[in-house]
């Protein structure tokens, strides 16, 4: 006997979309002088907003506007008064929780469950935990008197939108920095909702800045002249040409990006709760993480059950509308990027590896991929060396412990990786030999303030989270 | 005595534990602080770099394995053979236009400089780890790690300036490929037979001697080469190797104020150290 399920929406009462948004500058909201552009909702393809687009001038602007309020309010500022303005604004997310995951969902395609649940408690998170930092630094571990930076031009990727908002803001401010932060242009909403966040939060003018647009912005502002440091979150490509034009300058950088993870399982693993890791590894938000658990290396011995049990799960998860409260897998975020895991899925069946996929209705409007399993994937195929970025799995075997370690090493990346086994020294051993900076052993995808969080090789430098998250904020 | 004739030194390439020529047959003349003629140093080569790489590359699984003990009582044991040298160094330093005093301090601060790190080995986790407290029925840990390969520009500082770039990057796990100081190459070569004969696995460092401009642009762009420090390089220069650095993303030490006799405090050491987290759940 199966049970449907009844339709579960949330509200999306709770938000007002305004038509059309400006950049926020100076605590101020202004017009841009670029083209400005749509946000769409990915879920149905509907305009939610017109945006504002901010060309050199503007990046001008907030620059300007970072400096004077690092020179004149901010960096002068004692690191007590700081770390209050920093606990107000955790606590007015968390009083507007419901309102920034409504629009999360909308503006993102990712499912209200993650974003209620997820993304935005650990926003308010990040800012109650670095807020704590600001009176602290001393003591931090970077000598007796550390310094901040001082301006931050920060560039954030649409998969979390306001989780990298927080990841960025949060350590900037408590070291004593002022920003100025560009979206993602499919993904502008909850940034601009927070700059209200900020307002409401009386935090002074210039601290935090917010211009958005396209590539073009962003190549304004991480090369401007006025900035003294550079975090990026997005594509390894992105990354390596930030990293050139910031060569032969003093400017500092951190960059989180690309990954190709391996989640290991071994035989003797609880393969039922292994089963559900590699669910939340990969489908997680879509499978638009950086960290995703993409390269699913079994052990031969149990590789067909665990495949069996996978294609059972994958058969119960619930692929749709993001603000139903039973979605497990929401939208695809933009055209693009459904076109580039089509155009990659392809080349997996091309190259000779089977997918399978759940019988599983899609709607007909939005942008939409339904989870995905490749089996019969050789280490060479695209599947298994390029980010997918979406809710593709590649399925590898491996016989023994040091192939399995060869294996997931076996990449430009280095960001994250997984372990399922029952017995200790098995998980330390291959903990301490896989190459890459978060290491999730028989659990996968958690995420913490307190937890330093970034990668190896082409995944990028630096590290975001807990005391080492400071360092990038700090003239150190 | 007087009429005996000295032997000489042949200054060579120190690759893989061995002390090769270069592979292009190429040297270049060395001279002392008057300008006369002291030796030929090896000309390094792109080859000679490349197979650097590949020696440290090879090393590196087994050094960074090594405990941190054991890598700390290898350093301390380079200290010891270069106390037992100290004359010899000095001797060199004074070639290279140091005083008889400057030289002798020189050596005794390189010596100490060894002492220094080797005693970092098994105290970096500490202070450059954590236990991180999340909020969730989670273990959580984070332990410092070599990022790799390392790529070393050395300064001109002959010694003191070399042994100051090679030991804070080595200590901690890394292998590295080293272009020792292009008109002061010769202690270079001397301190890696210190280094042949101290029980440092061969391949952890690997050092060449050359010119800069030509053999630096292949390291920074070098895909097995996992950091570079550019201390040495030529200011004009600095903006072409970080270009060619983020081919693969390389970890970036840039040339900095640096006064060799100061204290070095740990920045050298972590700006060639990987944060790696681990996460258990816990549970009955």
């Amino acid at each position: 006997m199966v049970f449907e399920y009844a339709p579960a929406p949330e509200s999306r009462a709770i938000v007002d979309i305004r038509g059309s948004y400006g950049l926020f500058i100076d605590g101020e909201f202004a017009d841009g002088h670029g083209e400005p552009f749509k946000s769409v909702n990915p879920a149905d393809e509907s305009v939610l907003a017109d945006i504002a687009c901010a060309d050199e001038s503007d990046v001008d602007r907030a620059v300007a506007a970072a400096r004077k309020a690092y020179e004149k309010v901010w960096g002068p500022m004692p690191g007590r008064e700081r770390a209050k303005y920093l606990y107000r604004i955790a606590r007015l997310v968390q009083e507007r929780a419901r309102e920034l995951a409504v629009l999360e969902s909308i503006d993102n395609g990712k499912p209200i469950r993650e974003s209620r649940d997820v993304d935005v408690p650990l926003v308010a998170a990040w800012f109650f935990y670095y807020a704590g930092w600001a009176d602290k630094l001393p003591y931090a571990g970077f000598g007796p008197d550390p310094k901040p930076v001082g301006v931050a031009g920060q560039v954030i990727p649409w998969n979390f939108p306001l989780l990298m908002l927080a990841w960025k803001i949060a350590p900037a401010l408590a070291c004593g920095n002022t920003v100025v932060l560009k979206p993602a242009e499919t993904t502008p909403l909850t940034a601009l909702l927070f700059a209200d966040i900020c307002r409401q939060a009386e935090l002074p003018p210039g601290v935090v800045n917010i211009v958005t647009g396209a590539g073009e912005t962003g190549r304004a502002l991480v090369a401007h002249d006025g900035i003294d440091k550079v975090a990026f979150t997005g594509s390894t490509e992105v990354g390596r040409q930030i990293a050139r034009v910031l060569a032969g300058t003093d400017k500092k950088l951190t960059l989180e990006l690309g990954g190709k993870a391996a989640n290991i399982v071994y035989e003797d693993a609880a393969l039922d709760q292994a089963v559900e890791g590699i669910v939340n590894g990969i489908f997680f938000n879509q499978g638009h993480v950086c960290c995703a658990g993409s390269r699913l290396l079994v052990q031969e011995s149990v590789a067909e059950e665990v495949m069996e049990r996978l294609k059972a799960r994958m058969a119960t998860l619930r692929v749709g509308d993001p603000l139903d409260k039973n979605t497990d897998v929401g939208a695809i975020n933009s055209a693009a990027q459904l076109a580039k895991i089509r155009e990659l899925s392809a080349a997996g069946e091309a190259e000779g590896a089977t997918a399978w996929s759940p019988p599983c209705e899609l709607p007909a409007q939005g942008f939409w991929f339904a989870p995905t399993v490749f089996t019969g994937v050789a280490q060479s195929h695209r599947i298994a060396r390029e980010e997918i970025f979406g809710p593709v799995l590649s399925v590898l075997t491996f016989r023994t412990p040091d192939e399995a370690v060869t294996k997931a090493n076996n990449t430009p990346y280095g960001l994250s990786a997984g372990i399922w086994t029952e017995k200790g020294s098995q998980i330390l051993w291959t903990a301490q030999r896989l190459r890459a900076g978060v290491v999730w052993a028989n659990t996968f995808n958690k995420f913490d303030p307190a937890s330093p969080f970034g990668g190896y090789k082409e995944s990028g430098f630096g590290r975001e989270g807990g005391r080492h998250g400071l360092e990038g904020y700090l003239n150190v | 005595m007087s009429d005996r004739l000295a032997v000489r030194k042949t200054y060579k390439l120190f690759i893989g534990g061995a002390f090769p020529r270069s592979e292009s047959g190429r040297s270049y003349p060395v001279h002392d602080a008057k300008g006369r003629f002291v030796a030929n140093a090896s000309q390094a080569s792109r080859k000679d770099a490349r197979d650097a790489v590949s020696a440290a590359r090879k090393a590196f699984g087994g050094w960074s394995g090594r405990t941190a003990y054991n890598r700390g009582q290898i350093l301390y044991r380079v200290a010891e053979m270069l106390e037992g040298r100290r004359d010899q160094f000095a001797d060199e330093l004074r070639r290279a236009g140091a005083s008889k005093q400057a030289a002798a301090a020189e050596v005794d601060a390189a010596v100490d400089r060894w002492v220094w790190y080797a005693g970092w080995a098994d105290k970096l986790s500490a202070v450059a780890g954590a236990s991180n407290p999340v909020s969730g029925p989670f273990f959580n840990f984070s332990t410092p790690e070599p990022a790799g390969v390392v790529a070393v520009v050395a300064p001109d500082s002959p010694l003191l300036g070399l042994v100051s770039v090679v030991a804070p990057v080595i200590v901690s796990g890394n292998t590295c490929v080293v272009v020792a100081s292009e008109p002061a190459p010769l202690p270079a070569v001397t301190l890696a037979e210190v280094l042949a004969t101290s029980d440092l696995p061969g391949g952890v460092v690997n050092l060449l001697t050359g010119r800069r401009a030509e053999i630096a642009p292949w390291l920074a762009s070098h895909m097995d080469v996992n950091g570079i420090d550019l201390t040495g390089a030529a200011a004009e220069h600095v903006r072409g190797l970080e270009e060619e650095a983020a081919g693969n993303l390389k970890r970036v030490l840039r040339p900095g104020k640096d006064a060799w006799p100061d204290d070095p405090g740990t920045a050298r050491m972590t700006a060639f150290l990987e944060t790696k987290t681990v996460w258990h759940p816990v549970g009955v």
